[in-house]
């Protein structure tokens, strides 16, 4: 069960009118390495994986809806006002032809969420490494679009998550050390 | 310790636009302590609210490497 609150992990503003960005943003949105993949993910591998990571994967799974909604908050504020004739200059245009301004599950180059995107092998180890490469990737995609924007509170909001999938990262990476049982064991080789 | 790394690709006299120059890679602080050890400094919970993690060996701040040569 979960417990909403109304209101975001980290403020979104957006200063500029650019609704290119919301091109790029949509990747985190729908795509291969985007918060609704790692949601996704996480939250179905719990169920296959040690007691002792299950909670991890909870936590990280939910903190990961809350990504996707300030991702969705963005590209909303960054079309929400676009004239057909803008979202056509931003390259919005085949997305304005199918979806109008509203928001579809669907990568940077308007290739729609599929499932084939989560992987859940069983094997813990397996798994989690999955994972780690997840959060890495995602850091990645979160880096690209801060190369490519101008804008310096978007930004500032990109940061926050990024950094977010560092932490992420270490969790999982924790995670692995915890199931190898090989910790505050003396290690002689 | 420097966690923004780079290199330089080949470029040949054939390659058909100018040279990028270097390219550049992030190596975050988790790649270096993949497990937490305890007792770690702590921002203020404010401080820690806006950087998105509670300890600063794990905060890495990121900006366009690209932009620093002019781009």
């Amino acid at each position: 069960m979960w417990l909403y609150e109304k209101k975001l992990q980290y403020p979104v503003k957006v200063s500029t009118c650019n609704p290119m960005l919301a091109k790029f943003l949509v990747e985190q949105y729908g795509g291969a390495d985007g918060e609704l993949a790692a949601a996704l993910r996480y939250l179905n591998q719990r169920y296959s994986i040690p007691d002792k990571v299950i909670g991890l994967l909870t936590d990280i799974g939910t903190e990961e809806f809350a990504h996707l909604e300030m991702i969705a908050t963005m590209i909303y504020k960054l079309t929400k006002d676009a004239k057909p004739e803008q979202m056509k200059q931003a390259g919005l245009d085949a997305h304005y032809a199918s979806h109008d301004s509203a928001l579809f599950y669907h990568n940077a180059s308007g290739v729609p969420f599929t499932t084939a995107y989560i992987a859940a092998k069983g094997d813990p180890i397996a798994d989690l490494y999955e994972d780690i490469a997840a959060e890495e990737k995602a850091r990645a995609t979160y880096q690209w679009i801060i190369d490519m924007s101008d804008d310096p509170d978007l930004n500032d909001s990109l940061r926050f998550l990024r950094e977010r999938e560092i932490i992420h990262s270490l969790r999982f990476r924790e995670a692995v050390e915890i199931l190898k049982e090989e910790r505050d064991r003396k290690v002689f080789f | 310790m420097k966690r923004m790394k780079e290199y330089t690709p080949y470029h040949s006299p054939n390659d058909p636009c100018p040279p990028i120059g270097k390219k550049y890679y992030s190596t975050p602080p988790q790649l270096y302590i993949p497990f937490q050890p305890a007792n770690l400094p702590q921002y203020s919970p404010k401080e820690a609210l806006a950087k998105g993690t509670l300890w600063p060996a794990f905060y890495d701040y990121y900006d366009n490497p690209y932009r620093q040569r002019g781009n």
